[in-house]
């Protein structure tokens, strides 16, 4: 039951959005994203931290192709959902000094947004998780391409067709399994995951789950649609993308993929690792050329996950909790650091580089936050960040030493690209334009304090994550090693 | 009182958050009182457990916080460990750390910022002693990159000069570049004993054969990191740079506490170290390479601050020599003692740029005796402790070292034994330009000398006093007194080298060095001061070696040139070509392909009758044909 509330209050409050009175629609989002997280709140007190299923609703959907609308959550599925309850919220909130024209289309897009997400992490049918895989790409590609900038057009159709490519190989994927699946066939992720599939085909099939996924995350070289997307969408698309729906793909990674295909992970899993430590150098390297900051923060993106992916695909536990933590200190860090380049570009008019500094000047609080945020995202201890990276590299060492030292250059290149653009943005002589830069309003000095917060807290007690997951993890693990 | 360890480390943050908040509604005596005030009950509380743990000579004790990271069979714990080694660090940090905040205030007075200041200074601290204090790598890994998060924060404190900031970042991505070596230690460690708790690798290790595979490649990767923390070629050359930030944290971080972390967690891992002897090899190598090296550039710089820094890095040298001949002990001793005098020299040349209105060039100074008395005596006493003159502190630790070095290779106590007179004639060389001669400042500087408040002298009579003295916690056996530091720590050193060099060649060390200082003081006086032999300006011509040496071997140039430029260049290059080119050209090509392919087909489709006519007609010949053939 809960589980149907937490989808569709999101549902229901996208519709009424578009009725509701225009210039209160804002703060109408934002109630029903805080109901939400309420709900989301109290989930988590009914939640037991073991491996299975909870909150399940099944009901048939089209019964005799074997396709059921059946939701659940277990300890991995709730954190991402937890994620994107508490990131929906913190984007209304981001955008609320900005005016955009159709505002009530614009709500009803995030909030759409989110049921199609929620949809994609509680589902438990194949089926059903492409559609709502599926569904989750209308809003942003509208989102993207009535409020983006100036080359949206060819950017979001680019990114429209790339991740739509990947989905239908992963549909192929799909159909393939559930033919297989013995007597009256299912799309039931239990009975998929039961189903047999020889090696051969498993070879062919981790290919079509990895590259749909791959596109997603991005993995290198899926990764070209992202930084061009990221940079022009606005601000609250590109927290969409970059802080909930790129774990789709990571999720995507550990439920719909490695438990289906053991012996296709043990034939390619090594390749697919291989390119995942390739993009977070190379994420990295590309970082360290940037001259605008949103795409510097795309790039940067893209080698954070690259690691998450890693450590997934190294199936140790710490490789895998580590990516469970990662992927919720990313979403919060990166909505951080995205809100912080928005909030410069709407005051400075500019976020090249090479035209800002010297804001800490007259900036006291949003230079302190700006701080806390960039120490989460290169990982420095006592933040949500090194817990996460902590973990993954270690689990990528145990796959591997030398991956592992490669991979962890990140550590030394996220601190020259990271430092070098807080030293450009931030440290200096303050030029004429930047003495206008004026301090922070209440709703932004909110979201960023609640990162922050975040930050800070999930560095000094990742505990709640680590349990919530790791029952579940253990399992899924258990069960590929049985096979490998 | 152990059981109140936790205060230790969390009095500094509470410094941090209420100088920190309260900020510009403070006033300087305010800011620098409570931070002060913070660290020193740390310091009070580190000696009541420093007393507890040298009288009961108790089990080391774990206290143990809150269970921070598990996942699997990793398991984490938020917790401290008490034992005699973290309690002399206790005693330093605190102590020294002190000192310095006191100093501080009379330093920072002039400055707007100075809560900043002050609240940095105090988070410094408390990841100090969590770097010290935690009872695994990873508390101590934490300790580790907080103190090079402060130090960054320090050395830019100034923000406003660009020059500033790239030493701060400088410095923090070369510390990164070791963090990296240390955390893939720390997987290793891991991976091979399956714990990362300090008690549990040391037991399973001590069951281990020597120059095991696994513990050698430990130990070189932990010692990555201590060479970015502590500064040892080839990751030394952020540390000159950190003297950009203002003196007194020169004075904490970057002479007496932080750069001594990496020895400290050599020291901590002594079982480990003491089963690879390669390791260890390579670390008296790069400990003696630096020592020698960094004493040489120290020659030639002019900036104080600069000879300093030099001179740390190559202090640091000689206690990573120390750590590679076995003698544990024997470096931590030379810490301590450095940390006095070090502190000290660095308090002091910040006493002497006070009164210079800023000035930090020996060139520009002179003359500074008579107006600085108490600066002027307790350099002094710096620069005795440091050449290693008897009795004062300097003496005993490096005294120590030298024997030890002596029992384990006579050709690199040779090299040591050359550094030690470089150090001399370096440190001469400022304490004669600085003090004596005539003053070469400007007349605006002239009429400004003044000594300092009582803030900042009162700090350096402490350290001299600590400078002269210190060194008799550990005599050597010639004068039948105890080692008391060697005896304290017996129960912390798994193993060292017992062998101690004869009383003959402790005797003949002795009287040479206080010889060989003599007439080093003697000749530096006669060039510096009665020739009056002044370095020469930026604009001079120098001769091949000396420019060499000003120019610190060009080493800066020579990482910018193969690492820095080509990395930028080739991301660039990249970046251009491969990324937007290769890369997303391919993505691009595939979709305008496709995009050709359907519009060829969407010709078929074109409505026209007549052509589906002939299409048709084309389709039924064809198909007649096919079935005659066939």
């Amino acid at each position: 039951m809960i589980t149907l509330l937490l989808l569709f209050v999101p549902l229901v409050a996208s519709l009424a959005c578009l009725l509701f009175d225009k210039a209160k629609v804002k703060v109408f989002a934002l109630g029903t994203s805080l109901i939400n997280l309420g709900v989301m709140i109290y989930a988590f007190t009914l939640f037991k931290s073991d491996m299975s299923y909870q909150f399940i609703v099944d009901y048939w959907w089209v019964k005799d192709l074997g396709i059921s609308f059946k939701l659940g959550l277990d300890g991995i599925s709730i954190l991402l959902v937890a994620l994107t309850n508490f990131l929906i919220p913190l984007i209304i909130l981001s955008s609320f000094r900005i005016d955009y024209k159709n505002a009530n289309a614009f709500y009803s897009l995030i909030l759409f947004m989110q049921f199609a997400l929620i949809g994609v992490f509680a589902a438990l049918d194949g089926f059903l998780f492409y559609i709502f895989w599926e569904l989750a790409l209308i809003p942003i590609y509208f989102i993207c391409l009535f409020w983006g900038g100036e080359d949206r057009v060819r950017i979001t159709l680019k990114f429209f067709i790339y991740t739509l490519a990947g989905s239908l190989l992963m549909l192929i994927g799909l159909i393939y399994i559930y033919l297989q699946t013995p007597g009256v066939h299912s799309f039931d992720i239990n009975i998929l995951y039961s189903t047999a599939l020889s090696s051969a085909d498993q070879s062919w099939l981790f290919w079509c789950f990895f590259i749909a996924f791959a596109i997603k995350i991005p993995i290198f070289p899926l990764h070209s649609w992202q930084a061009d997307t990221y940079t022009d969408s606005p601000t609250q698309g590109t927290m969409l993308l970059s802080g909930i729906m790129l774990k789709m793909g990571l999720y995507g990674l550990i439920r719909w993929m490695i438990p289906f295909l053991p012996e296709g992970l043990a034939q390619w899993g090594n390749t697919a690792m291989i390119l995942s430590i390739i993009g977070v150098v190379y994420a990295s390297c590309m970082a360290l050329v940037q001259k605008d900051f949103k795409r510097l923060i795309a790039y940067s993106s893209v080698a954070h996950v690259g690691l998450i992916a890693a450590g997934i695909l190294s199936l140790t536990i710490q490789g895998m909790q580590g990516a469970m933590v990662q992927m919720l200190a990313h979403g919060v860090n990166v909505v951080g650091i995205f809100f912080i380049a928005d909030i410069i570009f709407r005051r400075m008019k500019t976020r090249n580089l090479d035209e800002l500094g010297g804001l800490a000047n007259n900036t006291r609080v949003f230079t302190i936050l700006y701080l806390i945020i960039l120490l989460g995202s290169i990982a420095l201890p006592l933040t949500n960040g090194f817990v996460g990276e902590f973990l993954l590299l270690n689990g990528v060492y145990q796959y591997d030493a030398w991956m592992a030292t490669f991979a962890g250059l990140t550590v030394v290149l996220g601190a020259v690209y990271m430092l070098r653009s807080y030293q450009k943005v931030m440290l200096g002589e303050p030029h004429a334009r930047s003495i206008e830069f004026t301090g922070l309003h209440l709703t932004e000095k909110i979201v960023l304090v609640v990162v922050a917060f975040a930050i800070i807290v999930g560095g000094l007690y990742p505990k709640p994550i680590l349990q919530t997951a790791g029952p579940a993890l253990e399992d899924l693990l258990a069960q590929v090693k049985d096979v490998y | 009182m152990v059981q109140f360890a936790w205060l230790i480390p969390l009095l500094p943050l509470l410094g941090f958050i209420i100088v920190g908040v309260l900020n510009k509604r403070l006033n300087v005596a305010m800011s620098g009182g409570i931070a002060s005030a913070a660290v020193l009950f740390s310091f009070i509380i580190s000696a009541i457990i420093f007393g507890e743990v040298a009288r009961e000579g108790s089990i080391p004790e774990r206290v143990v916080l809150y269970d921070w990271i598990s996942s699997g069979n990793l398991s984490i714990s938020f917790s401290f460990l008490i034992d005699r080694l973290s309690v002399i660090m206790l005693m330093v940090v605190t102590g020294v750390g002190t000192l310095i905040h006191l100093y501080s205030i009379g330093y920072m007075s002039h400055e707007q910022d100075h809560p900043r200041f002050f609240s940095y200074l105090n988070l410094f601290i408390f990841f100090m002693l969590l770097l010290v204090l935690g009872s695994n790598y990873i508390v101590m890994f934490v300790g580790w990159e907080g103190v090079g998060l402060c130090s960054y924060l320090l050395i830019g404190f100034w923000f406003k000069n660009i020059d500033y900031s790239n030493a701060a970042k400088k410095a923090f991505i070369m510390n990164r570049i070791g963090d990296l070596g240390l955390l893939l230690g720390v997987f290793l460690i891991y991976m091979t004993f399956g714990s990362v708790n300090f008690n549990e690798v040391f037991i399973s290790a001590a069951n281990l054969p020597q120059n095991n595979a696994a513990v050698t490649a430990i130990c070189l990767l932990l010692f990555v990191g201590a060479m970015g923390k502590s500064a040892q070629i080839p990751l030394y050359t952020w540390l000159p740079d950190a003297m950009a930030g203002p003196t007194p944290v020169s004075a904490l971080i970057h002479a007496a506490t932080m750069v001594t972390a990496g020895i400290y967690m050599i020291v901590r891992s002594n079982v480990l170290y003491a089963l690879s002897p390669d390791a260890s090899s390579i670390v008296a190598f790069v400990g003696i390479t630096t020592a020698f090296f960094a004493a040489t550039i120290g020659l030639k710089q002019n900036d104080i601050k600069k000879v300093l820094a030099y001179s740390t890095v190559s202090q640091l040298g000689y206690m990573f020599v120390a750590l590679g001949v076995g003698a544990y002990q024997t470096a931590l001793f030379h810490v301590i003692t450095h940390a006095f005098f070090k502190a000290l020299l660095f308090l002091g040349a910040g006493s002497v740029i006070h009164a210079m209105s800023g000035e930090q060039d020996v060139r520009r100074m002179g003359a500074l005796k008579k107006v600085l008395p108490i600066t002027h005596l307790t350099f002094l006493i710096g620069t005795l402790a440091i050449v290693g003159l008897p009795p004062f502190a300097g003496f005993f630790s490096k005294d120590e070292i030298l024997a030890k070095v002596w029992m384990y290779s006579p050709i690199m106590f040779v090299i040591l034994a050359i550094t030690s007179v470089l150090t001399a004639v370096y440190m001469f060389r400022l304490y004669w330009l600085t003090f004596y001669g005539e003053f070469r400042g400007s007349e605006h500087q002239k009429n400004h000398l003044h000594e300092s408040p009582v803030t900042m002298t009162l700090p350096l009579i402490v350290l001299a006093v600590l400078s002269s003295v210190g060194g008799f916690i550990g005599m050597p056996e010639l004068f039948h007194a105890p080692h008391f530091l060697n005896e304290f720590l017996s129960p912390v050193i798994f193993k060292s080298s017992h062998e101690e060099a004869s009383h003959t060649f402790e005797i003949l060390l002795m009287s040479v060095s206080v010889i060989l200082l003599a007439i080093i003081m003697y000749a530096t006086y006669s060039y510096y001061v009665t020739k009056k032999v002044k370095p020469e300006e930026d604009s001079e011509e120098l001769d091949s070696f000396a420019k060499l040496l000003t120019n610190k071997y060009y080493v800066d140039e020579i990482y910018a040139a193969i690492i820095t430029k080509p990395l930028d260049k080739l991301a660039a290059f990249v970046y251009k070509y491969i990324d937007q080119g290769l890369i997303d050209k391919t993505v691009n090509n595939t979709g305008t392909a496709l995009n050709g392919i359907s519009g060829q087909l969407r010709k078929l489709q074109n409505g026209n009758i007549g052509a589906y006519i002939f299409a048709m007609v084309i389709g039924i010949i064809t198909i007649l044909v096919l079935t005659m053939i066939i």
